[in-house]
């Protein structure tokens, strides 16, 4: 395939970014999507330009580190994928792709396409945990039986990666599809209950401080959100919230 | 002789944890206020030892390279955690999971260390469901189980195949307390450079900033090294993109010896390569195996047809397959373990039946398991004569419920539907039993440098089993060293804050700068990546699966003269004031480069096929084994500890003997 990227290019928060336009070709389809950035960037070096600065880790849409906004779609075209998972088979010889990094601004541009989601940690280190000793003298694991369904439940909540698409794909930059993730997995195991209050609040209210936008129940992030996480949460945070305001 | 001290503590082995806990020393818990400890690493041992040490006070500073410590390398981990719980009622004891690790470790680790491990690792569980973490349940709402390869109990704790991943945000999160409480300060992309030593002892690292570039120095009474793994030596495995052995080679450099370098496990269901642009492999879970039937055409020109596209798999009749394993081994067939597995694999692709493109594929075929469980659906649905599509219908329905998430992930990369035509699947690097050498209290040969988890060496030998790599993590990080670590530290109550405008660090710091400054200074013909995948060409060929003296001795040369090449020629962009991922690439794969070469002699020294390495020159003679791995109790029964001398070439080796007065050593038998 014979692709014209057209890539963001930034060199640090505080510069101006531009659009650049990078002609490319010999792309196969079994490549993924980062592979055929990395062929770019092979390209540049050898050239003796920089490279395109892009975060990526595990390249198996685990660790949630691969971001970019790809024709406008967090994660671009397929559905419940990463960027490292998204092959090229999904395009056509001939095409112009649009490269940028996810924009929201909670999460200012590192360098090129690479962003800071650290507002992401801060919202976590507000309390989304449960204060359990770590030394070693807990009781037994069976001691609680936890019902099947709600411990599914908590499992699908608890599988977001962070990777902040859902915030990328919100006309409002909300992260509330993130956080409520992280409330309900607390929320529908018994062991979560004692701080259940504090939790909501807590991570409610750094979540505005960081600068994200509030949610007009618009449904993107879910729509967008690699690993499908449901909206169902977000409802389940708003009851959480609202019953918390009341105790006061 | 050797100057090794393994400190394991006298006694009973049931007993030798709890007494050496009860006997060693411990610092006052106002006196931890004023100690500060250093963590390298937020993966599982990392984020739960950060998370443990300033839950009893010690103040904590944590590094990792990537933009959170929720995104360490133990995320990907998918399978599960053994530990000794006994839930199942089924004989598993702390004896059994020791018995099961020593012997699946082929008898090359340390039976008080494996003995620790098993004693603890029942409480890892308890810590992890305290702390949220959402495992699998039955409908009684107890926690389930399930077995792994090569045990006869069912002791693996998972959550879907995504056991890693929950298993690190709860040791995340249980980091995100303390960082809260001030009690963890966290540096995140942040990479160790070097490790500062003052008067013999590790006081400090030298750290990039890898947005600023600032190189920064950073004071402690201790330092702990858990960055995981370096199967990234190979290029392809199924490492992150990041895994690394910069901060252990740094350590070895300042005098921590290197243990068993050569190990490395291979895993046999990994998505096979496609072409020369691949950054990496990606596994899918063994548990595949309990239903697919592994085989390759029996005549080459069926295979030779295949790989031009001219035949398909479901075209060929079942006498023209050759279900190899089943043939071979008999008793376990499609359940041989990971190694025999990997290594029959990659001897019928050598010989050329290999199926896919590049010919480094053999298949996993389920059209017999979806047959099997469709006529018994069938028959349990209460339907007699089912029809060949419903049989079919009902059998890929069962497959899925078992297996429908990897299903769908190798459809995304291969773009073929594994219901309806057979999976391919080729042997790949998953993960290194090699590391920094440590005594039973995990600290390293430099005193106060401690190593956890895939960092160290200790417990699983030339390990072949799954489900173990999680729990020594977490049994390091939660259990093991915050306690271990103390006994060091109560020498440092009265030192006061370390100093970072010294001398040692200004040479550290320098030394450092210098070696930036020569990566950056390349005469600039090839880009990093090139010399990495050289490098890893010479690992897979020469020290891979199965490895013979003339080759190793060729991977020394090859891998030294690739070193000097590029050493003047690499080429690294931009500069070092900033952003840059060519260099931080680049300072890792030079020391892969050095890494290299210690593995290879390392596997030259160690003339006896173990684990998951075949030596050609240690091959069964006669009997039933007849051609099969001969392991060499005589002579190889030892840890191989190298002390750096400059080059690798100059390595020293030093042995640790291992001890067995609990266990006999056994033969392997697969037939
Ligand atoms: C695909 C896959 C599946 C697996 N499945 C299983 C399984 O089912 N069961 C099992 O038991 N095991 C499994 N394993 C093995 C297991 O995941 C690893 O052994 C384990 O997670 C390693 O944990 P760790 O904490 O030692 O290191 P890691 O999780 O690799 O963490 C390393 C940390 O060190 C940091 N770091 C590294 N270098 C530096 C540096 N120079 N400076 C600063 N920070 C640095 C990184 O940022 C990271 O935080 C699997 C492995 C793979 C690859
Ligand atoms: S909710 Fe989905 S899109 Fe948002 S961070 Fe989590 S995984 Fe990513
Ligand atoms: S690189 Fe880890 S999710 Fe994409």
């Amino acid at each position: 395939m014979n692709l014209t990227l057209k890539i963001w290019r930034q060199s640090d928060a505080k510069s101006q970014g531009k659009i650049v336009e990078y002609p490319i070709s010999g792309i196969e389809g079994d490549m993924s999507f980062l592979e055929m950035l990395d062929v770019l960037n092979e390209e540049l070096i050898t050239k003796g330009d920089e490279p395109v600065v892009f975060d990526h880790d595990c390249r198996e849409g685990i660790c949630g580190s691969c971001s970019l906004q790809i024709n406008g779609e967090p994660h671009g075209p397929d559905r419940l994928v990463t960027t490292c998972q998204l092959h090229m088979r999904k395009f056509n010889d001939g095409d112009t792709i649009f490269i940028e990094p996810f924009r929201a601004k909670a999460f200012p541009v590192v360098k090129d396409l690479m962003v800071d989601r650290s507002a992401f940690d801060r919202i976590q280190h507000a309390g989304g945990y449960i204060s359990v000793n770590t030394s070693g003298n807990t009781i037994d694991a069976n001691a609680i039986p936890v019902n099947k369904d709600n411990a599914d439940d908590a499992f699908a909540a608890a599988t977001c990666i962070g990777c902040g698409a859902c915030v990328a794909a919100c006309k409002n930059a909300s992260a509330m599809l993130f956080t409520s993730a992280k409330v309900s997995q607390y929320a529908l195991l018994p062991q979560g209950q004692v701080e259940a209050t504090d939790r909501v609040m807590a991570m409610v209210n750094q979540m505005d401080e960081e600068g994200f936008g509030n949610c007009t129940n618009t449904g993107a992030c879910e729509i967008e959100c690699p690993k499908g996480i449901s909206l169902e949460n977000i409802a389940r945070m708003n009851r959480e919230y609202l019953s918390a305001s009341l105790k006061g | 002789m050797s100057i090794l001290d393994s400190k394991i503590p006298e006694g009973p082995l049931a007993d030798k944890w709890t007494k050496h806990k009860n006997t060693i020393n411990l610092v006052n818990p106002a006196n931890k206020r004023n100690i500060d400890v250093i963590v390298v690493g937020t993966g599982l041992a990392g984020g739960s030892a950060a998370a443990t040490l300033a839950e009893l006070g010690y103040n904590v500073k944590t590094f990792c390279y990537q933009d959170s410590p929720r995104r360490a390398h133990s995320i990907a981990a998918q399978g599960g955690i053994n530990a000794a719980k006994n839930y199942q009622g089924d004989g598993d004891s702390n004896y059994r999971l020791f018995y099961d690790t020593v012997k699946g470790g082929d008898y090359r680790s340390r039976e008080a260390n494996v003995y620790r491990l098993a004693e603890v690792s029942g409480n890892i569980i308890d810590q992890c469901v305290a702390q949220g973490v959402p495992f699998a349940r039955e409908y009684g709402g107890l926690l389930d189980n399930r077995s792994f390869g090569g045990v006869l109990v069912s002791r693996t704790f998972y959550a879907k195949g995504q056991t890693g991943q929950q298993l690190l945000l709860g040791a995340y999160s249980a980091m995100n307390r303390q960082i809260n409480r001030g009690k963890i300060q966290a540096f995140n992309r942040h990479e160790m450079l070097d490790l500062v030593k003052v008067d013999g002892k590790a006081r400090g690292i030298i750290a990039r900033d890898l947005v600023t570039g600032e190189i920064e120095r950073h004071s402690a009474h201790a330092v702990v090294l858990a960055t995981g793994g370096y199967g990234n030596v190979f290029f392809l495995s199924t490492n992150a993109m990041g895994s690394n052995v910069m901060a252990a080679w740094r350590a070895h450099r300042r005098g921590a010896f290197f243990a068993n370098p050569c190990y490395t496990q291979i895993h046999p269901t990994c998505i096979p390569v496609s072409g020369d642009h691949q950054s990496k492999l990606t596994l899918m879970s063994e548990s595949l195996r309990n239903d697919g039937r592994i085989w390759v055409p029996k005549r080459k020109e069926d295979a030779e047809a295949i790989r031009a596209g001219k035949l398909k798999p479901t075209q060929l009749s079942e006498e023209e397959r050759d279900y190899y394993l089943e043939r071979r081994y008999p008793a376990f067939g499609n359940l041989v373990p990971r190694d025999v597995a990997s290594r029959a694999a990659k001897e019928r692709c050598d010989e050329g039946f290999g199926v896919n493109k590049t010919g480094e594929a053999v298949y996993l075929d389920f059209a017999a398991a979806i047959q099997r469980y469709g006529k018994e659906k069938a028959l349990t649905s209460g339907i007699h004569n089912p029809t060949a599509e419903q049989i079919l219908e009902f059998g890929e329905k069962v497959i899925e419920d078992k297996y429908g998430n990897l299903f769908q992930m190798y459809e995304k990369i291969v773009d073929e539907n594994p219901y309806k035509t057979p999976m391919m699947i080729y042997p790949a690097v998953h993960y290194t039993m090699g590391g920094l050498w440590v005594d039973y209290n995990l600290q390293t040969t430099v005193p106060g440098c401690y190593a956890a988890g895939e960092a160290n060496f200790s417990d699983h030998g030339a390990n072949r089993l799954g489900a173990s790599a999680l729990m020594q993590g977490l049994a390091d990080g939660y259990f093991v060293l915050p306690y271990t670590i103390g006994d060091y530290l109560s020498q440092d109550i009265r030192t006061g804050k370390i100093p970072t405008d010294t001398p040692e660090f200004d040479e550290a710091e320098k030394h450092v700068k210098d070696r930036i400054e020569k990566l950056m200074s390349g005469s600039g013909e090839h880009s990093v990546d090139y010399y990495h995948k050289r490098l890893g060409k010479i690992m897979w060929n020469k020290c891979g699966m199965s490895r013979n003296e003339k080759e190793l001795k060729e991977a020394i040369d090859e891998i030294s003269a690739l070193r000097k090449d590029f050493w003047k020629s690499v080429k690294v962009p931009g500069n070092a004031n900033g952003m840059n991922q060519e260099l931080e690439k680049a300072g890792r794969v030079a020391d892969f480069l050095e890494l290299g070469e210690l593995f290879a002699k390392d596997a030259l020294d160690r003339n006896e096929s173990c684990g998951g390495h075949f030596r050609e020159e240690s091959v069964e003679q006669d009997g039933e084994q007849k051609g099969e791995a001969l392991r060499d109790d005589k002579n190889f029964k030892y840890v191989s500890a190298w002390e750096y001398k400059g080059e690798p070439k100059d390595a020293v080796l030093h042995k640790e003997d291992l001890v067995f007065e609990n266990i006999e050593l056994k033969t392997r038998s697969y037939k």
